[in-house]
């Protein structure tokens, strides 16, 4: 990384290329909250690799003016993960939405997080699939009704948190498209955290599941059902603090605060080990009805795939030395012929 | 030790087949008596042949596991068509065996093992050694197991230690047998089980003592020799073709001035090549086994994007895991070798044979007019030379090649005159680092004789650029949906690699010139045509050869050299899949020689059936 701290204008982190989803879609939050955050984040753009799958939100590394690869269906995290190891002084970020990293993608996804790949998941969760035009994704509700579940979706939605911290990830956040400035701090501990990190997004898709997460940014009904996870801070939310959450035989719990000891209200600790509790928190909602957790539910540190296997080379290379040919073809006994 | 009436007999060639139980450490033998071979400066090939299952039931057909190597004083191409020389471990290694075994041929038994219990296993009704199907061979029964367990009564060895050293009796014995000395296998065990001295001294007791029993017993000592084989000069090394197709990714990394990124994910037979890359990281390799076959792709190609020689590994199977990434390496013109090494289909068929059935699907296997140049390995020394020229044209002109190899060329091993490193050519890549026009940078504008794209990298200062699998302008690579643009993306994806044949080597012709008859081949088949060839030639059989590396595109000369002649016959190890490719592309009724019975052909039948199609 460069030593002199670089800094742009959101308008260098723009490529030429005119922006393409529909109006009023939270995308364009979204890539306005990305680009903020890049241009002042401290990383060379020449030193920024954007990688997507496919669907809307895939469409992203064209929009932003910085390397990019836009690939396939739900390879992303392993595309990205090539980049990472191959070069790891690249900041590399995946773009994704709901149906590319949990359905067709979903092998990659765990074992990106599995194996701590240097690299940033922001997926984009709209609970829908939008570029094929409107049929229930992983995260869709059950009984959703879409083009292809007239009579309602028949099956159990992904929880992207649980399924995050089931696969060993080392970090893991939710953020809300609308929220710019809860958006912009996760990126900033997404970006300071060594290994993998993984972001969802809820983002509207207003053509095809509009107001999916209303209860979560109406005016009137977001104070009562956002839960913000901060740091070393007792989780109480709703009006006034009027609820808070308590972990009660390892399992978190929804209650009045007037009905607990204050001691007994979590605090929440990103660095926890035990994913247990993390895990436990992202029970609360199985999607963005009721109270929902947001903010970082994990953050630990552990070995990195990316370095662990630049430091395996560098000690092949202590050990044996920098490889020569001409010992290679020899190293299983030769003869000679005159 | 001199012995009285030791005969020996000079031969020039000799085929011994060692054949036992997967446990029974057949490959080991077989190994260990090719490299004393390789050392003593015989011309050999093998030809290793396993089950698909590790351990199949001990003592039944299904679990025979066999090793074959010819070893000769002359120039040779192949392993060897029916063995000379059967080592049987067990009834069902005899009967899994014993049809193959050239007549009045050398049969070693085991004798031990011809219990009821293992005659019945291996599906006799009557002991074949009382049936009378053993006569018209030479049969030598040996006490293995017995002999074992005597000599090794000293060591304190559980029993099923004790029995695992049988093999070494068996080698001892051919080493007697064939006059050849036991210090460079006793050096290999005392170096394997340094850690475990006992049983490096069991080991080596039990090699003696195999050898000593040829010197004991009378029926031995009529023992044979094959002499040094006159090759070429040079240093050699015995290689089998996943070793040197690692080898030459290796070599062309470092000529090319990259790092190397393997991706794969475990799959029979082409692991070996991810075991042996894994062991040279000291040349920067990176080894990346993945969670399947398209992340193994995916992480290649994001590999490639980053200025690595990207290379991903994989057999049938994976190869149509793969197929989708391939074209997106292909669309955003990212160089990418893939290999492919063959073996039976469809689906899981045959895991551990070979077969050539993956040609038509390394041309066309993937959506959309989407050519690559496809490149084949027809030996296992050659799949070094065979993987450093996949990987040239795929820097050289920004493409994926599917490098094919299969099971033969994989697994068997043939002695390989090393080459001088220093001497191979450095591989161009078409790498940038400052703008290709005043008004920024370009990705899509071509070089003007290969229509390479530049390949810029990222860490490079404003060459940011984007790709992906989506239609390209070109010149700028943004995203385009233009009718006219997209014919010529097309168009200009074909003719890139098309161009390629006025780049590779031309179509050799060997044998007979002024023949009538050429037969044209591809892959693994090049040791038992060219042998075929040759023979009939010295029959005064008019016939000449010529082997495909390249299958896309072909060598600029090759219409002109296959005019040359009346008919053309082509030989696979598929029902005809070259023979399609020949006869579009150059309108010629060409005939196919074509088998799919998880076997190569061996020289004879190339030679009877070639001259059957030319009487026809």
């Amino acid at each position: 990384m460069s030593k002199i701290p670089v800094t742009y204008k959101r308008s260098d982190m723009q490529s030429d290329q005119e922006v393409k989803w529909c109006p009023g879609c939270g995308d364009y939050t979204i890539l306005a909250s990305v680009q903020n955050f890049m241009a002042e984040m401290g990383i060379s753009k020449e030193k920024i690799v954007f990688v997507s799958g496919i669907g809307c939100a895939a469409r992203f590394p064209y929009y932003m003016n910085t390397y990019g690869v836009h690939s396939i269906h739900g390879r992303a995290p392993a595309v990205a993960t090539g980049v990472s190891v191959s070069n790891p002084d690249l900041s590399v970020w995946v773009v994704s939405g709901d149906g590319d990293s949990l359905s067709i993608g979903g092998n990659h996804l765990i074992h990106a997080l599995r194996k701590n790949v240097n690299i940033k998941i922001l997926m984009f969760n709209n609970q829908i699939y939008g570029l094929t035009k409107g049929q229930y994704s992983p995260t869709s509700e059950e009984g959703k009704k879409t083009k292809s579940s007239p009579f309602g979706s028949v099956e159990m939605p992904l929880n992207p948190m649980s399924l995050a911290l089931g696969a060993e990830a080392s970090f893991v956040a939710r953020s809300i498209d609308m929220d710019r400035d809860l958006t912009a701090g996760i990126l900033e501990e997404a970006k300071n955290h060594k290994g993998s990190a993984f972001v969802e997004i809820y983002q509207n898709c207003n053509v095809f599941n509009d107001k999916a997460f209303e209860q979560l940014t109406n005016k009137e009904t977001k104070v009562a059902n956002r839960i913000n996870l901060v740091h070393g801070e007792k989780t109480v939310f709703g009006e006034d603090g009027h609820k808070a959450v308590v972990i009660r035989n390892g399992i978190a719990q929804i209650v009045d605060t007037k009905d607990v000891d204050e001691s007994e209200i979590y605090v929440h600790n990103i660095h926890e080990e035990n994913p247990s509790i993390a895990f436990s928190l992202s029970r609360l909602s199985h999607g963005p009805y009721g109270p929902t957790p947001l903010g970082v539910f994990r953050k630990v540190q552990r070995d990195t795939f990316t370095e662990e296997v630049h430091d395996q080379i560098n000690n092949a290379k202590e050990q044996k030395g920098e490889g020569e040919l001409d010992k290679l073809i020899r190293s299983l006994g030769t003869w000679d012929v005159s | 030790m001199e012995i009285e009436n030791k005969t020996v007999e000079s031969i020039p060639a000799v085929t011994i087949r060692f054949a036992g139980d997967s446990g029974d450490g057949m490959q080991l033998v077989g190994t260990r008596f090719t490299d004393t071979s390789a050392l003593f400066g015989n011309d050999l090939a093998t030809l290793p042949a396993f089950p698909a299952e590790i351990r199949a039931p001990q003592g039944t057909i299904a679990g025979v596991s066999s090793f074959q190597v010819q070893i000769a004083d002359f120039d040779i191409l192949t392993p060897g068509d029916n063995p000379d020389v059967l080592v049987a471990m067990n009834p069902a290694a005899l009967k899994a065996h014993l049809h193959d075994l050239a007549p009045n041929g050398m049969l070693i038994l085991n004798e031990d093992a011809f219990e009821d219990k293992n005659i019945t296993k291996a599906g006799y009704k009557v002991d074949p050694r009382e049936s009378g199907e053993l006569d018209g061979y030479r049969v030598f029964q040996v006490p293995m197991e017995k002999l074992t367990k005597e000599a090794l009564e000293e060591f304190d060895l559980p029993g099923r230690a004790v029995l695992r050293s049988k093999n070494m009796i068996a080698l001892g014995l051919i080493s007697w047998t064939f006059n050849r000395p036991l210090e460079d296998t006793e050096n290999w065990i005392n170096d394997k089980f340094s850690k475990l001295p006992e049983i490096a001294k069991a080991n080596i007791k039990a090699l003696k003592t195999g050898y000593n029993f040829g010197i004991t017993v009378e029926a031995f000592h009529h023992t044979y020799v094959v002499d040094k084989a006159s090759l070429p000069p040079g240093e050699y090394t015995n290689i089998n073709g996943n070793i040197g197709l690692s080898w030459g990714l290796i070599t062309a990394a470092k000529k090319a001035n990259l790092d190397l990124f393997y991706g794969s994910y475990p799959i029979t037979p082409a692991s070996d090549i991810l075991h042996e890359l894994s062991k040279h990281k000291n040349f920067n390799v990176i080894t990346f086994q993945a969670e399947d076959e398209i992340a193994a792709a995916a992480a290649a190609v994001g590999a490639s994007f980053t200025g690595k020689l990207a290379v991903t590994g994989t057999s049938g199977p994976g190869l149509a895991l793969k197929s989708e990434t391939i074209s997106l390496a292909l669309s955003a013109e990212l160089p990418l070798v893939i290999v492919n090494v063959q073996r039976g289909g469809p689906s899981t068929g045959l895991p551990t044979k070979p077969e050539q059935s993956d040609l038509m699907f390394a041309l066309y296997g993937r959506h959309g007019e989407s050519p690559l140049p496809v490149v084949a390995a027809k030996s296992p020394s050659h799949a070094f030379y065979a993987a450093y020229e996949a990987a040239r044209i795929a820097l050289k002109y920004m493409t994926p090649v599917i490098l094919l190899s299969d099971n033969y060329v994989a697994t068997g091993s043939e002695p390989w005159n090393l080459p001088n490193t220093e001497e191979l050519n450095n591989l161009e890549t078409n790498i940038v680092t400052k703008l290709n026009t005043e008004d920024g940078f370009l990705p899509f504008l071509r070089n003007v004789d290969t229509f390479a794209r530049p390949w810029a990298l990222p860490g490079t200062p404003g060459l940011e650029y984007r790709v992906g699998g989506l239609e390209k302008e070109e010149g700028t690579g943004n995203v385009s949906y233009d009718a006219a643009n997209h014919q010529y993306m097309t168009d200009m994806r074909a003719w890139k690699v098309s161009n390629i044949a006025n780049d590779i080597d031309k179509l050799e012709l060997h044998g007979d010139e002024s023949a009538d008859t050429l037969v044209l081949g591809w892959g693994s088949t090049y040791g038992g045509i060219t042998q075929a060839v040759n023979r009939l030639n010295k029959k005064g059989v008019k016939v000449a050869s010529a082997h495909f590396v390249h299958l896309n595109p072909f060598p600029d000369n090759t219409l002109e050299v296959i005019s040359k002649f009346k008919k053309i016959i082509i030989p696979e190890l598929n029902t005809g899949q070259l023979l399609k490719l020949v006869r579009e592309a150059f309108l010629v009724d060409a005939r196919g020689i074509n088998k799919v019975s998880g076997e190569t052909f061996t020289a004879q039948e190339l030679t009877d059936k070639i001259e059957e199609k030319i009487n026809e």
